[in-house]
């Protein structure tokens, strides 16, 4: 499997300065973009087209905490398995229940319009902190460490789709 | 004594002598070619002075007339004149029908359900159509440049479908002109707009053009042309105004009489004038001559032109709101609102886009013009004429591109706005023992019901290695390059062995259709087509066999002895070949080249961006 980091030339770790990122990015699509190819043979503008597509992927990829998060449990051989895992802690679950109960009640709220940006900043306070212990946990590096930190990235996953919803709401609540 | 050199055309003798390549704008309503000439792009005027061709194309008994003349005979030989032929491209014979009620042709179906026109001039698509506005774009390019094209950059619009793309090209193709590259509309404006201005920052591109709408979000840094976010709607434009006009003037004057091809095309050219009218004027006098004998006059002002369109302009709105969203920004962080396209001379338009984004849109460049020449700057640099050039254009896929999955749902594969070039896997097995083939269907757009996407395209996957239900392996690679365009490749590697899958496609045309379209096309006559076909090839060889004479001169560290010496002895069967007339021979000397050069060339892209990563490592010191 592609490591992306190497691509980049950049260190294996969740923290990463996103501007250097890129800026390297930006760098290499100067030499393998396509366009610079417009006169090559087909070949070489077959293989710029594949090359491109690999660290347009790669940005993206680091580019976002998750993505990234994952691609490193990946490159560390953590099974992330899918959303089906069951997870096995009760108070998360619980919160997550609460979260979702408190955004459905948001439209018929007295002030939905700054209810729904409460509840934006709350999620986003539980977002920052699991990419925080995350973080703490890939850096430890040992196997309880990073099957931990896979634990973090599903719940984080959560809150990710908790969010999304939130802005699907958030959409419809401001009246355009 | 020296000998004189004398190239085949569309071959440069000298590796830096200038190439020739314009930018064609193929718009819905007019059309125009752009060309860089002594360091500036500038439309191209005909012998008549002007730039803007109308994209109408008449099929008459004296043969095809295309722009002014084409124009004249719109009402009198309506079913023979067809206008706005770009919101045919690239779709059904249904989906013509669902969206219009009534227009003047008489209209089919091509093998595969793409709609099709009949003329005078037999049955024609829509690519044919577009084909014969390029001709004259084309041949007013070669006679102002003083010379055969290189190459062409033609826009399209950001929200044009893989369908839509495809046609366009193809269209091109058919006059045998090489398509540098297809580049969305709003991107171009950008390019001309940040290189006259020098700015730096995030703009948005409103592009209203006669047919289409597209909404495009850039970041503008260094020669760099990022664009963060786009959407529209490939169905929204002028055209539409003038319909609810239409419509409206249909219902004022109280006729109920049959409506001939003749009376439509009257009501929507008086339709068109008073919009174009209502941009200066508060009020407009309207009057039609009805069959039998009737006389219609009116006023139309501005408030009611304002209240028809309001709800097309309210959808706009919606989808620049969803763009900037789609961008991670809010209004306030564009800096500068650029309008293209001819409707956004509608003065509804100027202030409800101002008010959404709280400040003035810019339209000091002229709407009209401003694509054409964002094409030009790219095609000159794509043509090699700038070799120092640092400018970087990165686009993103306008529409998700997905699968179709049990239960008539799609699963998306690529999201909207990602940046293309972008390739993306995914494993499928089979259902049954011994199964063989496999179906895929592809979708664009963002629903999650199928029958509520577009169907892109199916695909069938032949060739399979029968094994047990389940133990195959097939990994479907969707690739979407430059030119948003897609391709599907597949591989079966469970056994360890990789097996190419046969992917057969059963949408756009069929080989036969393509082939008589070929054929019809009046371009060349057979001798004359397989001397261009030999004279391509020809190109093709020398630019395969020029580039590896280079790519050795400069790395051939890189091989060992008897890999250096594979390559040079198909380069030197290639040279042989290139030397001959044997088209199949050329062909072939070209695919041992590649097939000699494959690793030589991925090494040497390894090798450069090694290079860049550490001299900018070097640089961070």
């Amino acid at each position: 499997m592609m490591n992306y980091f190497e691509l980049f030339d950049l260190p294996s770790l969740f923290e990463l300065d996103v501007n250097a990122l890129r800026l390297k990015y930006l760098e290499l699509q100067r030499i393998v973009h396509p366009d610079k190819f417009a006169n090559a043979s087909e070949r070489e503008r077959l293989l710029a087209v594949q090359k491109t597509a690999q660290i347009n992927d790669g940005y993206s990829m680091l580019k976002s905490p998750i993505t990234r998060a994952e691609h490193l449990l990946a490159l560390a051989d953590i099974e992330l398995a899918h959303e089906y895992q069951t997870l096995k802690d009760p108070m998360f679950l619980m919160q997550q229940m609460e979260l979702r109960e408190q955004l459905e009640d948001i439209p018929t709220a007295k002030d939905p319009e700054q209810e729904i940006i409460d509840f934006q900043l709350q999620i986003d306070t539980f977002i920052a902190q699991f990419e925080q212990q995350f973080n703490q946990l890939f850096n430890d590096g040992s196997q309880q460490a990073l099957d931990n930190a896979a634990d973090n990235v599903r719940k984080l996953k959560f809150m990710l789709k908790l969010a999304a919803e939130a802005r699907d709401l958030e959409e419809q609540i401001l009246i355009f | 004594m020296a000998l004189l050199q004398i190239s085949e055309p569309g071959q440069s003798s000298a590796p830096h002598q200038r190439r020739l390549a314009a930018g064609i704008d193929l718009g819905t309503t007019n059309s125009l070619v752009a060309s860089v000439r002594s360091g500036e792009a500038v439309t191209l005027r005909d012998v008549d002075g002007r730039d803007s061709l109308p994209s109408i194309v008449y099929y008459g008994a004296q043969g095809i007339e295309v722009g002014f003349d084409a124009k004249t005979h719109a009402i009198s030989d309506a079913c023979n004149t067809v206008v706005s032929v770009k919101r045919f491209m690239g779709r059904t014979l249904t989906d013509i029908n669902n969206s219009y009620q009534e227009l003047p042709y008489q209209l089919a179906a091509s093998e595969n359900g793409l709609v099709t026109i009949k003329t005078r001039h037999g049955v024609v698509n829509p690519i044919q159509v577009s084909s014969e506005i390029l001709r004259p774009l084309i041949a007013l390019a070669q006679s102002s440049l003083g010379g055969e094209l290189d190459g062409v950059v033609i826009t399209v619009p950001a929200y044009f479908d893989d369908a839509q793309r495809q046609g366009t090209k193809d269209a091109a193709q058919l006059l045998g002109v090489k398509v540098f590259r297809l580049l969305n509309e709003p991107t171009a404006a950008a390019i001309a707009y940040g290189l006259d201005t020098d700015q730096e920052g995030i703009i948005a591109v409103y592009d209203l053009g006669g047919g289409t709408f597209d909404i495009s979000i850039l970041r503008l840094n260094k020669g760099v042309f990022e664009v963060l976010a786009t959407g529209g709607d490939s169905a929204l434009g002028g055209d539409d105004f003038d319909q609810l006009i239409s419509d409206w003037i249909v219902e004022q004057s109280g006729y109920t009489g049959e409506y001939s091809p003749a009376l439509q095309r009257e009501i929507t050219q008086l339709a068109c004038s008073a919009k174009e009218q209502l941009s200066q004027l508060e009020t407009v006098k309207l009057a039609l001559d009805l069959p039998c004998g009737g006389h219609w006059h009116s006023s139309l002002s501005r408030d009611q032109f304002n209240q028809l369109i309001q709800p097309l302009v309210k959808r706009t709105l919606l989808a620049c709101r969803r763009a900037v969203r789609d961008a991670e920004l809010t209004p306030a962080d564009i800096m500068k609102v650029v309008m293209v396209g001819g409707s956004t001379r509608v003065p509804l338009v100027r202030t409800q886009v101002g008010q959404y984004f709280e400040q003035l849109p810019l339209t000091s460049i002229d709407p009209d013009k401003v694509v054409a020449i964002g094409a030009a700057i790219q095609a000159d640099i794509l043509a090699g004429n700038k070799p120092d050039s640092d400018m970087l254009l990165l686009d993103v896929l306008p529409l998700s591109l997905g699968l179709e999955t049990m239960g008539g749902l799609t699963e998306k594969v690529i999201s909207r706005n990602t940046t293309i070039p972008v390739a993306k896997a995914q494993e499928f097995t089979t259902f049954k023992d011994g199964q063989t083939a496999m179906a895929l269907h592809i979708l664009q757009g963002e629903r999650e019901l199928v029958e509520d996407c577009r169907s892109l395209a199916r695909f069938e996957l032949r060739g399979i290695p029968p094994m047990a239900a389940g133990a195959a392996h097939i990994r479907v690679t969707f690739q979407v390059d430059a030119d948003g365009l897609l391709s599907v490749s597949a591989m079966e590697k469970s056994s360890g062995v990789q097996t190419s899958i046969e992917v057969k496609p059963s949408f756009g045309l069929t080989d036969n259709e393509v082939a008589s379209m070929i054929k019809d096309s009046m371009t060349y006559a057979k001798d004359d087509m397989n001397a261009r076909m030999l004279a391509e090839e020809k190109v093709e060889a020398a630019r395969v066999h020029e580039g590896l004479v280079s790519a050795l001169a400069d790395d051939s560290h890189l091989l060992n002895q008897p890999e250096q010496s594979k390559i040079e002895q198909a380069m030197a069967v290639l040279a042989q070949a290139q030397a001959g007339d044997e088209l199949k021979a050329i062909k072939a000397a070209i695919a041992e080249c590649d097939k000699a050069s494959q690793d030589f060339a991925a090494k040497r892209m390894d090798q450069s961006i090694r290079k860049a990563l550490s001299g900018q490592s070097v640089d961070n010191i």
